[in-house]
């Protein structure tokens, strides 16, 4: 038998229902997060005092964290900005896609659209925010490519929506900058190089097999690039800065490689 | 005679044994890492590696150790193809490899009549099995980087079919390098002498290979 799932923190064990999620709504919103993490941040420090494993020893991780900034940079080196990865046929696209996050699907908090608007910070001219209905009027790109994830398993995925160079030209980026940040409505924070913001297959998507994104894969608006693992496609992105200073991202933070390009 | 001693050197010069022993770290870590890697995504449902065999406590950990292994694999992997093919070493030591050798040891091996009395010369089995998991130890770091890269690298990727196949070819050379590690280590153990060479030096051998000590 090839293949069967097992158990793991970026895949819960059953698949996305909206059914569910609506009609919990509620309960999910009254669902307090920091309450969560300060719970599962004991929980880490409880783990922390009785492991043995020495690979969170504090001189062990600053050497391999240097060694991951090391790869970072050779990964920026063997970037090809131009070299297109495969796509893929209608017939291929699994429905719905595959969740990722760093919770259940059921923890999902839907983001309200109507108070939703997309924040610019930083290097950009034009810092007018944007709200979904401008967003979705927005010139559409179609990408049928692969989703990685970090742990191996990989689904093809059929994305739309605005094309995020020609998103960065429209508002007047600084397109020599370094970095483009991302905050999302789960506090999750993401930010990718300049170089794959650029790639002609990195846009900001807003649907999903020609319908309009669900909510547990990023409603009103996500990031979707070809060439990086699964988790570094934000979804329910609030906000955006392009910036020259790097800013530690949550699973940088955990100790996943930050460039995570593939 | 006499140019034959001044180009004696022992039988494991003192750069082979750096680079077996550097190498013997790089597989323990890259191993025991890419099992936690393998158990966040199992290719056989049946397959869990123990959580007490694999290095890292957590799954970044693993990812962690496995691409600080990767540069160690590498640049000593590629210092040692260099340095055996320059210095003459492989085609002294792992050629010629013919198959009615490699019959007769098989033979001798379940007679249990397999001499090991001069250890600088290795048996058809021998060679045959050096030269095995030197092709596997190739194609582990090119599956690897097919994997690491599959857009980057979507040429070497084709090579070996799609991600998940590639992930496959990985992991079966990872299992061929435990099944070899398994037997060296094992007769290592049976013929402790061979450890003391591999740290010392061994007898000094000619340029030919021959030992120009007598047998014990």
């Amino acid at each position: 038998m090839i293949r069967s799932p097992s158990p793991s923190i970026f895949r819960p064990r059953r698949g996305p229902s909206q059914g569910i999620l609506r009609q919990h709504k509620p309960l999910i919103e009254a669902i307090d997060r920091r309450k969560v993490l300060r719970g599962a941040l004991s929980l880490g420090a409880l783990a922390f005092l009785t492991g043995c494993d020495v690979s969170e020893e504090e001189h062990v991780q600053t050497a391999l964290r240097a060694v991951s900034d090391w790869n970072d940079k050779v990964q920026s080196v063997i970037f090809r900005p131009n070299h297109l990865a495969p796509t893929y046929s209608e017939a291929q696209v699994v429905k719905p896609p595959r969740f990722n996050a760093f919770y259940d699907i059921e923890e999902v908090k839907p983001v309200n659209v109507a108070g939703w608007k997309l924040e610019l910070a930083g290097r950009i001219e034009n810092k007018k925010s944007w709200t979904a209905a401008e967003l979705y009027a927005l010139p559409e790109q179609e990408l049928i490519v692969k989703h990685i994830c970090v742990e191996g398993w990989e689904y093809i995925g059929q994305w739309s929506g605005p094309n995020l160079r020609a998103f960065l030209e429209r508002v007047g980026a600084d397109l020599t900058a370094k970095y483009i940040f991302f905050r999302c409505a789960d506090d999750y924070t993401e930010s990718i190089d300049m170089a794959t913001a650029l790639h002609p297959q990195t846009i900001l998507a807003t649907k999903y097999a020609r319908e309009p994104i669900t909510d547990p894969f990023g409603f009103p608006v996500r990031l979707r690039t070809a060439t990086k693992l699964g988790f570094k496609n934000p979804k329910w992105i609030v906000s955006m800065e392009v910036t020259n200073e790097h800013t530690p991202t949550y699973y940088e933070k955990e100790g996943f490689n930050w460039f995570s390009g593939i | 005679m006499k140019t034959d001693i001044a180009k004696a050197h022992k039988l494991h010069p003192l750069p082979v044994r750096i680079m077996h022993w550097i190498n013997a770290v790089a597989m323990f870590i890259m191993i025991g890492s890419g099992w936690k890697i393998y158990n966040d995504e199992v290719i056989f449902g049946w397959l869990h590696f123990p959580e007490a065999l694999t290095i890292g406590k957590w799954a970044q950990h693993g990812l962690q150790w496995h691409f600080f292994g990767m540069w160690l694999i590498f640049l000593n992997g590629l210092a040692y193809l260099t340095y055996g093919f320059a210095s003459g070493r492989f085609r002294r030591m792992l050629l010629p490899v013919r198959v009615r050798d490699i019959i007769a040891t098989i033979k001798d091996t379940l007679r249990l009549h397999l001499a090991h009395d001069d250890l600088t010369v290795y048996n058809a089995v021998q060679k045959l099995l050096y030269i095995g998991v030197l092709c596997v130890g190739v194609v582990i770091v090119l599956s690897g980087l097919a994997i690491w890269k599959p857009i980057q690298f979507s040429e070497l990727l084709t090579l070996f079919g799609n991600f998940q196949t590639a992930r496959l070819v990985h992991f079966l050379c990872m299992s061929a390098i435990v099944g070899f590690v398994i037997v060296h280590v094992a007769l290592a153990l049976v013929v402790p002498r061979t450890i003391v060479n591999m740290l010392t030096g061994g007898p000094r051998v000619d340029r030919h290979g021959k030992s120009l000590e007598a047998a014990p």
